[in-house]
């Protein structure tokens, strides 16, 4: 329990830290450029394979319930609610813990155990400010920008499936589907997302941050990154949902 | 090697740590004057990194001070101490390279955040200098990892040169290497404090390098300073824990592999 409460502790400073110079002078923006890449551009792919293939997927598997009430036509507004309010952020996020998350514990628990993050020290630079704070950034900006397109291209692969079966056309699609999708709902999932993004960040450099024992350690760095992050993320899924529920 | 002046930039007094019930220092007093090559010897868990890692600020001692260049590091903000870290060099035992940047970008790293008015121009010509000092202009696109143990130990002790520093620390620097790269490093070292005007503390167990880089030399043993002198002076005793140490390294090791 002790333990429990210490790293409790180290966690609450290192988000404290993470705050107080993510706000203070000098910026390293060529290396939140560099994350934006990695975290980005690298997870584009992943991101438009699982979005796509959960459209479809989604609405295959949904058609054949609305069908025995003659609903199909739901599927669109559906589509959209499931897909917007609870699968895009949710599911990227995921995927992004996974992917990127363990990156960062793997490659910062690995600069610990080699000394470079000392070797930072030394050199009168700031290796907070240049490994945690870009990082951070990094996945608080861009996992909301993956969660929207993931939103998209999800919609695109329930459209097809609906276009395929219903025949429906791409406008009428869209806007069955916005018909039912407000203001709320967008900005939810921009936030969420961020909430998420910042978790990953914070998660997967506090583990690498304080790695220790060696291989050994840069492993289990990487691990507790995906771990805690994915359990942190669906509790605040859980929260979120409650809170948001309440002003609907 | 170089001459020894008399203006003190490294003071420890009564320095003391101890790691959960291990006490890795038992009050070690350190002096070190301008210009000079100050070597730690000792066996492996004897407390050397730590001195020097204390000396760098990247440890706090349980009690004792330590002054560097005539500032007492407990009593420094953040970034005072990452100001007096300008003139600080710390060559790592494993060189500690940033594996994701080549190089160039290794030998960058510290001069673009510290001297933020220098033009590329300048930046290009310093590390391209600090490369030359260490022979080895021709790596400056090359991965970490594209690079031998000795190359790596170079870059290292380039990495720091770039911000000319008036106190190098190095952590063993020629653990690892063959007996012709230590030779090498051993110049290398000697090399620096000629031309960068730097003194130093150099933590080992390496009596060649000891013999060959140490104005002075210091032996440690189990948290405490057992002799201090020149290299002949310190082994010239009965001491069973020095004579040991220096039998073992020069005597022993021939002498089991001739019987």
């Amino acid at each position: 329990m002790r333990i429990f409460l210490l790293r409790l502790y180290d966690v609450w400073q290192f988000t404290l830290q993470f705050w107080k110079e993510v706000f203070l002078p000098p910026y390293e923006i060529k290396e939140v450029f560099n994350q934006f890449f990695e975290v980005g551009i690298r997870s584009i792919s992943i991101i438009s394979l699982t979005g796509f293939i959960t459209g479809v997927v989604f609405t295959k598997q949904s058609r054949s319930s609305l069908a025995e009430f003659g609903a199909t036509s739901w599927l669109p507004s559906l589509m959209a609610i499931a897909l917007l309010r609870a699968l895009a952020p949710l599911v990227t996020a995921l995927i992004v813990a996974g992917k990127v998350g363990s990156n960062i514990g793997a490659e910062i628990g690995s600069m610990r155990v080699t000394e470079q993050i000392d070797a930072m020290e030394v050199s009168s630079t700031n290796p907070f400010k240049f490994l945690v704070v870009t990082r951070v950034v990094a996945t608080t900006i861009t996992v909301p920008v993956l969660a929207t397109y993931m939103g998209f291209v999800g919609m695109m692969g329930a459209y097809l499936n609906v276009h395929q079966n219903e025949e429906t056309s791409f406008i009428s699609f869209f806007q069955e589907a916005f018909a039912r999708i407000n203001f709320l709902d967008l900005l939810m999932l921009i936030v969420k997302s961020a909430i998420y993004g910042f978790t990953i960040g914070m998660t997967g450099c506090f583990n690498g941050y304080y790695a220790s024992q060696g291989t050994v350690g840069v492993g289990r760095a990487a691990n507790m990154s995906v771990v805690v992050s994915m359990f942190l993320i669906f509790i605040e899924e859980m929260i979120i949902v409650s809170v948001v529920n309440t002003y609907r | 090697m170089g001459t020894s002046g008399n203006d003190i930039v490294i003071a420890l007094k009564d320095i003391r740590k101890s790691f959960g019930s291990l006490e890795v220092l038992k009050g070690v007093d350190l002096v070190v004057h301008r210009g000079e090559n100050v070597v730690v010897l000792g066996r492996s868990g004897s407390g050397k990194s730590v001195l020097i890692k204390i000396i760098a600020g990247l440890l706090q001692p349980d009690s004792g001070s330590v002054q560097v260049l005539g500032q007492e590091l407990d009593k420094l903000h953040l970034r005072e101490l990452r100001e007096l870290r300008t003139k600080i060099g710390f060559s790592f035992q494993g060189s500690a390279l940033y594996d994701g940047m080549t190089v160039r970008a290794n030998l960058e790293f510290p001069l673009v955040r510290n001297k933020r008015d220098l033009s590329s121009q300048e930046i290009d010509k310093a590390v391209e200098k600090v490369l030359s000092d260490v022979g080895l202009s021709q790596t400056i696109d090359q991965m970490p990892a594209e690079l031998s143990g000795g190359q790596k130990k170079r870059i290292g002790i380039a990495r720091t040169l770039i911000l000319k520093p008036e106190i190098m620390l190095y952590d063993e620097p020629t653990a690892g290497l063959d007996p012709v790269t230590s030779v090498e490093i051993n110049k290398l070292i000697n090399d620096v404090q000629e031309q960068y005007s730097t003194s130093a503390v150099i933590i080992t167990h390496d009596l060649t390098c000891a013999r060959a880089t140490g104005d002075r030399v210091i032996m440690l043993s189990e948290g405490c300073f057992l002799r201090e002198g020149s290299f002949e002076a310190v082994f010239d005793t009965d001491d069973p824990g020095v004579k040991g140490f220096y039998n073992y390294n020069f005597i022993s090791a021939t002498n089991e592999r001739n019987q």
